[in-house]
C-alpha cells in the first residue's frame, strides 16, 4: 500500500467537499478498494471514508412504499433490516461474501464499483431501483453502463438507494467455485406492471436485463414460459470457471429456478 | 472399552491450546533486534533475458540498506537437487543450475531478479519498484508435449533439451510387457491429466536470517518441515557454512503438505544477506508471492493401458507419463514421478508385468515437487481409473474385478521392486462395503432421482509406501540423503522426560501422540513427557517430516532410545534393590524384583541417576539420556478402500459429495482421534484436487489461478461428514510399533473415488462418458454432458 491521507467526514456535504481534493477517492466498506490498494493497483492521494456519515446509514420505508437503504448501510444490516419488507433483497445481502465482508461492505460501495460479478447490481436493476446521490436521482436502467462503469460523476456519492418492493422476487446465485462471487446470478422481481429479470456475473457488459424473459414472464409468470428462450453466448464472459456457452446456459437455469422460488 | 491413556487412547492434542488461542510461535512471530526486511523483485514474464539492471535510483530510496542482484551470488552455490535419477539408458538426468537470484535469465513468473533490503518491508517494496530492469521477453515453453518436441525453445540454454530424463521402470520388463499386451484378451486404455496444485498451507513461508559477527555463527529461522535437511543443503551446497556454525530453527509451522520440505532461495538469501550487512534479514511471503514461488504439486499427463486375459486377470500394465518439473529442479522433484510413483503402480493387485515410462520435462513454470502423497496419488489415480474403465468395458462389477486381482499372500514382491510386508485388501473392502452402506445405494439413488439429481458411486483401493527408507536402498535409487530418523530421550532428575526428535511437527500432533508411546513403555503419565523438535541446536540430526514417516521412523527411533533408557534404569534399580538386572521388571512406573514385593519407583531411579550417592558408578555412568538412530528395513504399506457417493445436478453440472467412506489399514494406531483428523484432512485435499483445485498457466506462462479469487480451495461446505474406519489392522512387521503411517492416505485414495463416482452418475443417466479431467468443476461436467 502506498501512503495516503485519510479523512472521515461526518456529513454528506463535508464528504463531497473532501472528494474535490486532488486524487481523492471515496471509501465505502473497502472490500474491493483496500485489497486493490494493498496490491498497489490503486494509489489514491486521499481516502475519504463515508463510514462516519450517520445520514447515509439505515433502512426505512418511504411514503410510496419503496424501501430506502442508506448508501453506507452494510450488507449485514440490510440482511437484518429488510428481512420482513423485501425478503429476496435481504436474502441476497445475507449471502454476499462471508461475515467479515458483510459487516464491512456497503450497498453504496457495491453499486458504485459495479463489479460484473457482484450481487447488488442485479437487485437494483431488477427492482427498477433509484440510485440517489448527493446531486441527483438516477434510474437503475440509466445507472449501470458496463463492467465497473456507472453513471456516477467524479466525486459523486451514492447516499441512498430506493427499491420499489415487488409482489414476489427471488435471487438465484450460482457460485464461482473459487471466489464464490456470482458465476451467474439472476434476480427476478414481479411487479403489478410486469416482471423484471436482471442478470449478473455473466456478461462482458456487466449486469443486464433479459428482456425476452421479462416479456414471457409478464405474460405468464411460470418457469414454463421460459421454455425455448435463451440468451446468446456471444458477449458472455469466458474464463477458467466457465465458457460463454456455459454462462448463457446458466442464465436460463437460474432464471427458471428464481421464478420457481417465487412460489 | 477405549483406553484413556497410552497407546490406543485419544487424548486431546496438547498443541492445540496454543494453536487455537493465538499463542503459537510461528516464524513470522520471531523478530531479531535490529532486523531489516527484504523484498524480492520477481519476474513478471515466464522467460526472459536480463539485458540490464539499474539499481541506482532504488538504492537512493528512503530506508534502503543494500540491493542484491545475481552478481552478488557469483561464486556462491546454487540450490541443490537432493535426488539424481538415472534414465533408461543409464545416463544421469539433466540437472540445470538453480541460482539464488537470477543470473542473466529468468525462467518463470516469480523467478527472483533482485532483492532489496531496507529498514521496513514497505520501504523495501517501494525501492524494488524503482529498480530498472531491461528484460527482453523470450518465447515461453509451457505445454509439456511441445517442450520436448524437436526445436522447442529451451528453458536452459546449456542443456541439450527440455527433457530432464526419460525413465523406464522396470526397463528389463519392457519387451515382456509389450508381448503381454499383444497376447491380451482385452486392453483398456485411458489418457488423463493429474492436475497441477498449489499447496497453500495456511501459514505462508517466512525466513529470518541472523548473523553474529563475534562468533561467526549464522542462524536461520524458517518455515520448514525438516530443519536439519535445510542446514545440510544450505550449509554444504549453497553458502559453505559448516553445520557447527549454522543453526536452523523451524518453530511452530502452520502446515506444509510437502511444500515446506524443500530448500528455497529465500532461505539462502536471508542467511547470506544477514552476514553481508551484519544485521538480521526477514522475509515474509505474501499469499500472492506464494502462488508463484512455493513449489507446486502433481502436474502429470498420462496414458495408461491395462491388459487382461479372458478370465479378467490383469496380465500387464503399461504407462506413459509426462511429468512437469517446472523451470528448475526443486529439492526432491526428480524422485516424485519415478521412485515414489513407478514403485506403486502394482497397487493392490497381482499384475505380473508392469512397465512405467516417465519423461520429466522442464517448462517455464514454477518448480513442481512433492505434495501430500507425492507420486503415489498420481499412481493410484491412473490405476484405479483404468480399472474402473475396464470393469465398464467388460460389464463386470468394479469391486469384483478388483477382488479378483487382489494380492492375498504376504509378503508380496511386486514386479516394481518393492515388497509389501502385510495387508488384507479383502478385509478393508469388506469393511468399506459395511461402513459405506453400499447395500443402501440403490435406494439413495432412487431418492436422488426423485429430486432431479444423478447419483453415482465410486469405489477404489489404494496402497502407498510410507516411512520412506531404508537409506542404503534409497541411496542406490539416487537419493543424496539418508532417510533414517533420530531421537534423544533426556530423563530429568525428578522423572520427567524431554524427547528431542528430528521428526518436525507442523500439524501432525507429535507433541501428543509421541508421549503416549513413551508413557505406555514406562507406565507413567503422558504429562511427564515433553516433545522438542524443530531446532538443530537441540535435536539430533533428523530427516524431517514427510511421506507419513514420523511415527513409523521417528517414533521407532524414540522407542529405541527409550528402550536404552529403560535398560539403564533397570541397572540402577537393580542396584537400589540389591538384585540382579535380569530380575527387574518395569510396570506402571515401578521397578520390582520378579517374584518379590520389593520395588522402587521410576522417580527414585531417575533421581539416583542424577544424585548418584548410592549408585553403581564403577559399572555405569550417572545421568539418564540416550540417543537412537533408526533406519527402517523397508517402507510401510498402508492400504485401504474408499467409497464416494456424489450427486450431479444435470442442469448445472455441479457435483456435491453426499457420502464418503474410508476403510484404512494403518497397522497399529497410537491415537485414533489424530488418525481420524489426518484422514479427514487428506480426504479434504483429495476432494479439493478432484473437484476444485487447479493451477492453470496461459500460453505465455502467466499463472491464471494466482490467487484465491481463481484458485478454488476446498471449504467446509464442499466436503461431507466422513465415515472413517481403521479397524482393519495388519501391523507392519519391521518396525517396533507395528505402525504404517496415515498422513497421506486420504489425499491418495480419494481423487479416483470422486471421479469414478461422477462418471458412474453420468453413465447411469445414459451419457457415454468414460473420463473427465480434474478438477471436475461444474462447467467441465456440464460440458462433458453436453458434448
Amino acid at each position: 500500500m502506498y501512503e495516503f491521507e485519510f479523512e472521515r467526514p461526518s456529513s454528506i456535504a463535508d464528504a463531497v467537499a473532501a472528494l474535490k481534493g486532488d486524487e481523492a477517492q471515496a471509501l465505502g466498506g473497502g472490500q474491493t478498494l483496500l485489497p486493490t490498494m494493498k496490491q498497489r493497483l490503486a494509489s489514491p492521494a486521499t481516502l475519504v471514508s463515508l463510514g462516519g456519515i450517520a445520514e447515509m446509514k439505515g433502512v426505512c420505508v418511504e411514503d410510496d412504499g419503496a424501501l430506502a437503504i442508506g448508501g453506507g448501510t452494510t450488507h449485514a444490516a440490510v440482511a437484518e433490516a429488510a428481512a420482513d419488507k423485501y425478503p429476496a433483497l435481504a436474502d441476497l445481502a445475507g449471502h454476499i461474501g462471508d461475515p467479515a465482508v458483510r459487516n464491512r461492505g456497503t450497498i453504496g460501495g457495491s453499486l458504485a464499483n459495479n463489479d460484473p460479478s457482484a450481487c447488488y447490481p442485479s437487485a437494483a436493476l431488477a427492482s427498477g431501483a433509484t440510485i440517489v446521490t448527493n446531486a441527483r436521482e438516477i434510474a437503475a436502467d440509466d445507472y449501470f453502463q458496463g463492467m465497473f462503469t456507472t453513471a456516477l460523476e467524479e466525486g459523486e456519492i451514492i447516499t441512498n438507494v430506493k427499491f420499489p418492493v415487488p409482489e414476489a422476487a427471488n435471487y438465484q446465485k450460482f457460485l464461482q467455485p473459487a471466489s464464490r462471487f456470482a458465476l451467474v446470478g439472476v434476480f427476478v422481481a414481479k411487479y403489478a406492471d410486469g416482471v423484471r429479470v436482471a442478470v449478473t456475473g455473466a456478461s462482458e457488459e456487466g449486469v443486464f436485463r433479459w428482456t425476452e424473459a421479462e416479456a414471457a414472464l409478464s405474460a405468464n409468470f411460470s418457469g414454463d414460459a421460459l421454455d425455448g428462450l435463451s440468451v446468446p453466448a456471444d458477449g458472455m464472459i469466458s474464463d477458467l470457471h466457465g465458457t460463454s456457452e456455459y454462462r448463457a446456459h446458466l442464465v436460463g437455469v437460474m432464471t427458471k429456478r428464481a421464478v420457481a422460488a417465487c412460489g | 472399552m477405549p483406553k484413556d491413556s497410552g497407546i490406543g487412547a485419544s487424548p486431546k492434542r496438547r498443541e492445540d491450546l496454543r494453536f487455537l488461542t493465538g499463542t503459537g510461535n510461528y516464524t513470522d512471530d520471531i523478530n531479531v533486534n535490529g532486523q531489516a526486511y527484504v523484498h524480492f523483485l520477481r519476474s513478471d514474464v515466464a522467460h526472459g533475458r536480463i539485458n540490464g539492471l539499474d539499481t541506482a535510483a532504488a538504492a537512493a530510496m528512503p530506508g534502503v540498506i543494500r540491493i542484491f542482484t545475481g552478481a552478488d551470488f557469483e561464486g556462491v552455490g546454487g540450490l541443490p537437487c537432493g535426488w539424481q535419477v538415472t534414465d533408461r539408458h543409464g545416463q544421469p538426468m539433466q540437472e540445470p543450475a538453480h541460482p539464488v537470484l537470477a543470473q542473466g535469465k529468468v525462467r518463470h513468473v516469480g523467478d527472483p531478479i533482485a532483492a532489496v533490503v531496507a529498514e521496513t518491508a514497505e520501504q523495501a517494496r517501494d525501492a524494488a519498484e524503482a529498480i530498472d530492469v531491461d528484460l527482453e521477453e523470450l518465447p515461453a515453453v509451457i505445454d509439456m508435449k511441445a517442450a520436448i518436441e524437436e526445436g522447442a525453445t529451451k528453458v536452459h540454454d546449456d542443456l541439450t533439451s527440455n527433457l530432464c530424463y526419460d525413465w523406464g521402470f522396470v526397463e528389463e520388463n519392457r519387451e515382456a510387457v509389450d508381448k503381454a499386451f499383444a497376447d491380451a484378451a482385452h486392453v483398456t486404455t485411458l489418457e488423463l491429466v493429474n492436475n497441477r496444485l498449489v499447496a497453500n498451507p495456511m501459514e505462508p513461508r517466512v525466513a529470518v536470517g541472523d548473523y553474529n559477527r563475534a562468533t561467526d555463527d549464522s542462524t536461520l529461522y524458517t518455515t520448514s518441515q525438516n530443519p536439519h535437511v535445510i542446514r545440510l543443503l544450505m550449509g554444504a551446497f549453497v553458502l559453505g557454512i559448516p553445520e557447527h556454525k549454522l543453526r536452523v530453527v523451524a518453530p511452530d509451522v502452520g502446515g506444509g503438505f510437502g511444500s515446506k520440505i524443500f530448500h528455497y532461495a529465500e532461505e539462502a538469501f536471508c542467511t547470506f544477506a544477514a552476514k553481508a550487512i551484519n544485521r538480521a534479514v526477514k522475509w515474509t511471503s505474501s499469499r500472492s508471492e506464494a502462488f508463484i514461488s512455493d513449489a507446486h504439486g502433481r502436474d502429470h499427463v498420462t496414458k495408461i493401458e491395462l491388459a487382461l486375459d479372458a478370465d479378467h486377470n490383469f496380465t500387464a500394465l503399461r504407462t506413459d507419463t509426462l511429468a512437469n518439473m517446472g523451470a528448475y529442479l526443486s529439492t526432491f522433484a526428480p524422485s516424485v514421478p519415478t521412485w515414489l510413483h513407478g514403485t506403486l503402480m502394482a497397487g493392490n493387485y497381482k499384475t505380473p508385468l508392469i512397465y512405467v515410462n516417465v519423461k520429466a520435462v522442464f517448462t517455464n513454470t514454477v518448480a513442481v515437487d512433492a505434495y501430500r502423497g507425492a507420486g503415489r496419488p498420481e499412481a493410484t489415480f491412473q490405476l484405479e481409473r483404468v480399472i474402473d474403465k475396464a470393469a465398464r468395458e467388460l460389464n463386470v462389477d468394479p469391486i469384483e474385478l478388483r477382488r479378483k486381482n487382489f494380492i492375498t499372500e504376504f509378503p508380496y514382491a511386486t514386479p516394481v521392486a518393492v515388497e509389501y510386508d502385510t495387508g488384507d485388501y479383502n478385509a478393508t473392502m469388506d469393511k468399506l462395503i459395511e461402513v459405506a452402506d453400499l447395500a443402501g445405494f440403490d435406494a439413495r439413488k432412487a431418492e436422488s432421482e426423485k429430486n432431479g439429481k444423478l447419483r453415482g458411486l465410486g469405489v477404489n483401493c489404494y496402497i502407498e509406501a510410507c516411512g520412506i527408507a531404508p537409506s542404503n536402498l534409497v541411496g542406490q535409487l539416487g537419493a543424496r540423503a539418508g532417510l533414517y530418523e533420530s531421537a534423544t530421550v533426556r530423563v530429568n532428575a525428578t522423572g520427567g522426560l524431554v524427547v528431542m526428535t528430528g521428526s518436525h511437527s507442523h500439524g501432525q500432533g507429535h507433541e501428543t501422540s509421541f508421549p503416549q508411546v513413551i508413557a505406555e513403555m514406562i507406565g507413567i503419565d503422558e504429562s511427564m513427557v515433553e516433545i522438542v523438535h524443530g531446532d538443530t541446536a537441540n535435536a539430533p540430526m533428523g530427516m524431517g517430516t514427510y511421506g507419513s514417516r514420523s511415527l513409523a521412523v521417528g517414533g521407532s527411533a524414540m522407542v529405541r532410545a527409550t528402550e536404552k533408557i529403560i535398560n539403564k534404569a533397570k541397572k540402577i534399580a537393580a542396584h537400589l534393590l540389591e538384585a540382579s538386572d535380569a530380575d527387574i521388571e518395569l510396570k506402571d512406573g515401578q521397578f520390582s524384583v520378579a517374584g518379590t514385593d520389593k520395588s522402587v519407583a521410576w522417580g527414585d531411579v531417575t533421581l539416583a541417576a542424577y544424585v548418584p550417592h548410592n549408585y553403581p558408578l564403577e559399572d555405569i555412568e550417572p545421568g539418564l539420556e540416550e540417543t537412537a538412530f533408526y533406519d527402517p528395513a523397508n517402507f510401510t504399506y498402508p492400504a485401504g478402500a474408499y467409497a464416494c457417493e456424489v450427486e450431479v445436478d444435470p442442469d448445472t453440472g455441479k457435483v456435491t459429495i453426499e457420502r464418503f467412506a474410508a476403510a484404512d489399514d494403518f497397522g497399529n494406531i497410537v491415537n485414533p482421534m489424530i488418525v481420524d483428523g489426518q484422514v479427514h484432512g487428506g480426504l479434504g485435499q483429495g476432494i479439493g484436487q478432484a473437484l476444485l483445485e487447479g493451477a492453470v498457466y496461459d500460453e505465455n506462462g502467466q499463472l491464471l489461478s494466482a490467487s484465491f479469487m481463481d484458485y478454488a480451495m476446498p471449504r467446509a461446505d464442499d466436503v461431507p461428514f466422513y465415515t472413517v474406519d481403521h479397524s482393519c489392522q495388519t501391523p507392519c512387521t519391521h518396525n517396533p510399533l507395528g505402525v504404517k503411517g496415515c498422513g497421506e492416505a486420504g489425499a491418495i485414495g480419494s481423487p479416483p473415488a470422486v471421479v469414478n463416482a461422477v462418471v458412474d452418475a453420468l453413465r447411469s443417466a445414459g451419457k457415454d462418458i468414460t473420463h473427465i479431467d480434474m478438477p471436475l468443476s461444474p462447467s467441465r461436467v456440464w460440458a462433458a454432458m453436453n458434448q
